[in-house]
Parts: C-alpha cells; sequence; structure tokens
C-alpha cells in the first residue's frame, strides 16, 4: 500500500498497519511525538489499535525544545 | 496588494503570541511593524541577561517581566498596536480563554510539553483557528534546513531537528528566521493568500 507520510508518498507491505508498526518501521522513537492520520490527531493510547489504511495521509511530528 | 491595503486588513486582526522568548519576541515585533491591530501576549518570565544574544529586549530592561518589556519595546515602534498582555504560566483553560477570540495563534513556548498542550487544546477546543508553531531552531547555519509545512490549520516553521542542547545553544540568526517564518505564514493566513485558508473558504 502507499501513504502520504509527512508529505512524501512512501510504500509498506500489505493493506493496513498501526501507527505503533509504522513507528518501528520509519525508526521513529521520538518522545513527544504528535501524530495526525487525515487530519485527526491520534492519541498515545490508540498506536497499537489505530490503522493506517492504503492513501492514508499521515503526519509525524517530534516536539522538540526551542523558542 | 499595496502596503496601505495590507494595513487596513491586518488592523482588524488579533493575534496571540504564546509565549515571549525568541520566537514570541521577535514574531510580535515583525507583526507590529506591518500593522496587526492587537496582540495578545503571554509568558511568566522576566528578562534575563541570557536571553539578548536572541530575544527582542534590551540590557536595560534585565529584571523586567518579559510581556512588559516587549509591550514597550512594540508601542516604541508602533503605538497603534493594541496590546492585551498576561504574566502566567498557561494552562489549557488560559489558551482556550484568552485566545478564544484571536484570528491566529503563534506558539513559541520554549519546552515541548507545553507545545503538545497548546496543540492539543486547539485541535480539539479552537478547531477552526490556525496555529502556528516554531519547531526546531537552535544552532547556526544550515539555512535550507529550515522549512514550513502545514497539515489543515496546524503550520509548523523550522528543522524539526535541532533541540535546544549545551552544544547547541538557541541564537539570535536562526531563532530570528523561525520567529520571523512564523510572522510570515500569519500574514499568509490574515491576507486570505494561504492555500488551505482558500481552499476552506470556498
Amino acid at each position: 500500500m502507499k501513504i502520504i507520510l509527512n508529505n512524501k508518498i512512501e510504500e509498506f507491505t500489505g493493506d493496513q498497519i498501526t501507527i505503533n508498526e509504522l513507528l518501528h518501521a520509519k525508526t521513529f522513537t521520538f518522545r513527544m511525538l504528535v501524530i495526525k492520520v487525515n487530519g485527526q490527531m491520534i492519541k498515545k493510547s490508540e498506536y497499537d489499535s489505530a490503522i493506517v489504511h492504503d492513501g492514508d495521509d499521515v503526519m509525524v511530528l517530534h516536539l522538540i525544545s526551542g523558542g | 496588494m499595496t502596503f496601505e491595503q495590507i494595513k487596513q486588513i491586518l488592523k482588524t486582526k488579533t493575534v496571540g503570541i504564546a509565549g515571549c522568548g525568541g520566537l514570541g519576541s521577535n514574531c510580535a515585533v515583525a507583526l507590529a511593524r506591518v500593522g496587526i491591530g492587537r496582540l495578545i501576549l503571554a509568558d511568566f518570565d522576566l528578562v534575563q541577561e541570557g536571553n539578548l544574544n536572541r530575544q527582542f529586549y534590551f540590557y536595560d530592561q534585565i529584571g523586567m517581566l518579559k510581556v512588559t518589556a516587549l509591550k514597550q519595546n512594540i508601542f516604541r515602534i508602533n503605538p497603534d498596536v493594541r496590546i492585551n498582555t498576561f504574566d502566567i504560566r498557561l494552562c489549557q483553560s488560559d489558551i482556550i480563554e484568552i485566545y478564544g477570540k484571536c484570528d491566529v495563534i503563534v506558539e513559541a513556548f520554549d519546552k515541548p510539553e507545553m507545545k503538545y498542550m497548546i496543540l492539543d487544546a486547539v485541535h480539539n477546543h479552537m478547531t477552526e483557528k490556525h496555529l502556528v508553531m516554531g519547531v526546531g531552531m537552535a544552532g547556526w547555519g544550515d539555512n535550507n534546513m529550515i522549512h514550513t509545512r502545514q497539515s489543515d490549520n496546524l503550520i509548523i516553521c523550522g528543522d524539526e531537528i535541532n533541540a535546544i542542547a549545551a552544544e547547541c545553544p538557541p541564537l539570535a540568526p536562526r531563532v530570528g528566521v523561525v520567529a520571523n517564518m512564523q510572522a510570515n505564514a500569519v500574514l499568509e493566513i490574515l491576507l486570505g493568500t494561504n492555500d488551505k485558508q482558500i481552499h476552506s473558504e470556498n
């Protein structure tokens, strides 16, 4: 399947993937993450259950110090 | 648009600035220079000598509340800006209350936990409002790593990589770039030239 991840097209095997699987596959291991799928924010407690499907638009934002 | 036309639009607009450090102070000044109508400034901190390497304050303002010092500095540039100040450590209910009537909110906090808090507040309680965040501006150089990206009403400015560290301090040039990118993104929204904005109005 193909998804849009941070504005880039990414390909994964299979036709769905959980947020946690996606984070592992892309080695996103940061502490303070914000994840949006098709504009909906996903809570940390839902990373194992929330599913990303073919064609979804996923934003992974790593909040870091500085301002 | 001429500058006169731009000022006519901007004088009717209110921008919330959440945090008055390097991002907030410089972003607020940029918006004041181009004629924003009202700014809502919030920060609990005092001006310290260590802030002067990047924040829009002066040596003789050390020890003052940042919101008071910033209001003074903005009035010296443009006395027509209306300014509301809040010298508080913002919590989620404060954000909803004091920024509820803003046209756009600028996130200018230092700590990631605070950045998360305002993102969560806007996303869950102020869904129509644009939030312009600064993420990653410590260090120096690497101009071309600094970028803007957007997801609906959320706009991110910064390199999204360089957190503050002992060997990677926040410094005027890079912090100023990101602060002014945030101000530039605010203008795009307020002047109706932000693509997503035009899209949502159609």
